[in-house]
């Protein structure tokens, strides 16, 4: 179907955006990449009245190390946010992340913000940042906001942004850490059936600060707390890694959608967690 | 009112902003090379390039492209850029009804463009199947397809590295497709 009539008007500066939506009120609705809200309007999902294009505003851009932090801004496309070498240095979990979202024309042209705003429970980069630790630096006409990213998603589709707030970018905090993402899906590129990210650290052969994040499983990224607790301080080895499956049922309630019944994400999820957690112990060995 | 390149050649035209960039070129310009199928981003027919990569054109406002350069199938054919390409999906009867083909080539001459970029190798097989994944043959002449892509690699490149490229990261549904 075709889109809506609807207006365009492109902001090219902060304040600029901020007079725009200040005008134009509850109907406005922000356009970063597209890729996401434009095959919404062709199903006719919403009828904003007018565009707002923030593709061009130059305080939303660039990647940078900054106080202990990568900061990214929201209007990182995905293929840049895939060959950023300082993306690739700090945070090689984004990188792995990036071939797995959608296909590369729409890679060129979706954001990072996009995403973590549309908050779709499928989706790679939520579940990362999550993963990270990282932090969502929202900004309004009011001022910024710093919301830590496992606050940040609140319910489906969801997410703690106030209307007229936008995403300005994330932080991730900059450590050493093992991380890895995989995913299930019916065909490369598509929305994971059950995904995981996951980050932590070995000290001493020892696993420290174990993050799980299961996608396509729930409501949003879902941070399976029994599962990482069952690893916490313990080495990791077949049991620990057993433990972290058997304790994952205690976090995991994945809805029936179209791909299965909830017990067959369980499964995928089980599955899943040792792959992920065996790619630490012996990186090459691992067949998907 | 947008004025931008389409093909080398400057064009400048009222645009709703309800008009997609595959409408625009379709019926404001003339060019049918781009198809149009399923509007909302998933087959791939729309394919084209946008400031030198390549975009879905269902998922672009015409309106946003005041100052873009645009190259359809049109311009990159009249360039001779993908002659070698087209004459590969001929010889290995790549193109059926022909409705994908367009947003194909537009997709094996990304990757055919970017190839060996970064240090990586020729693309190997199972990398032309990637990069052409969000692309819909309801034809279903992928392998043809995929032949096609590969012939013009090895003839672009007659080294002997085809197939030593880095293997995109492991998934798990390779094995189904
Ligand atoms: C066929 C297809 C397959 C896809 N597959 C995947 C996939 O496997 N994994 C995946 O993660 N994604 C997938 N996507 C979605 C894609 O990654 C989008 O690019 C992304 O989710 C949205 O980014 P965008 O910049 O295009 O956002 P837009 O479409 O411009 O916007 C999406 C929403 O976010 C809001 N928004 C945008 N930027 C901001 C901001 N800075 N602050 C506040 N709100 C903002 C908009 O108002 C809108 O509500 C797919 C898309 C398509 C069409
Ligand atoms: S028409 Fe654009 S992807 Fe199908
Ligand atoms: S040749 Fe008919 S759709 Fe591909």
């Amino acid at each position: 179907m075709k889109w809506p009539a609807m207006g365009y008007l492109r902001a090219t500066s902060l304040p600029d955006l901020w007079s725009a939506l200040a005008q134009h009120g509850a109907s406005a609705q922000i356009i970063a990449g597209g890729q996401t809200l434009l095959a919404t309007l062709a199903f006719r999902l919403s009828e904003p009245s007018v565009l707002v294009d923030i593709i061009r505003i130059p305080e939303l851009r660039g990647v940078s190390v900054t106080g202990g932090a990568l900061r990214i801004g929201a209007l990182t496309r995905h293929a840049e946010l895939g060959r950023d070498a300082l993306v690739r240095a700090h945070a090689p979990l984004l990188t792995e992340a990036v071939p797995l979202i959608a296909h590369p024309a729409i890679r060129n042209r979706g954001t990072i913000g996009g995403s973590l705003a549309y908050a779709d429970p499928a989706a790679e980069l939520p579940a990362c940042i999550v993963a990270l630790d990282a932090v969502v630096v929202t900004a309004s006409a009011a001022g910024e906001r710093r919301i830590p990213a496992r606050d940040f998603f609140t319910d489906l589709l969801q997410t703690a942004l106030h209307p007229g707030e936008i995403i300005a970018g994330v932080e991730i905090p900059l450590a050493a850490r093992h991380s890895a993402i995989q995913e299930i899906a019916r065909r490369s590129g598509d929305y994971a059936m059950a995904g995981l990210a996951a980050a932590l650290r070995l000290e001493a052969g020892c696993v420290v600060a174990p993050r799980l994040v299961y996608f396509g499983v729930g409501n949003g990224p879902v941070l399976a707390a029994h599962a990482s607790a069952a690893l916490e301080g313990r080495p990791l080895d077949a049991g620990s890694i057993a433990a972290a499956q058997e304790a994952l049922g205690e976090d995991l309630d994945p809805p029936q959608d179209l791909h299965g019944p909830p017990d067959m994400k369980r499964h995928l999820a089980r599955v899943l967690t040792a792959r992920v957690l065996g790619s630490f112990l012996a990186p090459k060995e691992m067949a998907a | 009112m947008i004025t931008l390149t389409v093909n080398g050649e400057r064009v400048t035209r009222e645009v709703e902003p309800r008009r997609h960039l595959i409408d625009f070129l379709r019926l404001d310009l003339g060019l049918t090379g781009s198809h149009a199928g399923c509007e909302h981003g998933v087959c791939g027919a729309c394919t084209v390039r946008l400031d030198g990569e390549i975009v879905r054109g269902c998922l672009v406002l015409a309106a946003s492209l005041d100052g873009a350069d645009v190259v359809t199938i049109e311009g990159l054919s009249d360039s001779g850029e993908v002659a070698d390409l087209q004459a590969n999906f001929v010889a290995r009867n790549a193109a059926q009804c022909g409705f994908c083909t367009p947003g194909m080539i537009m997709t094996a001459a990304d990757l055919l463009a970017h190839e060996r970029e970064a240090g990586r190798g020729t693309p190997s097989r199972a990398e032309i199947r990637e990069h052409l994944s969000g692309n819909y043959c309801r034809c279903t002449g992928y392998q043809a397809i995929v032949d096609a892509v590969e012939d013009t690699l090895k003839a672009r490149h007659p080294v002997a590295d085809l197939g030593r490229g880095t293997a995109p990261a492991p998934r798990s549904s390779e094995a189904t497709r």
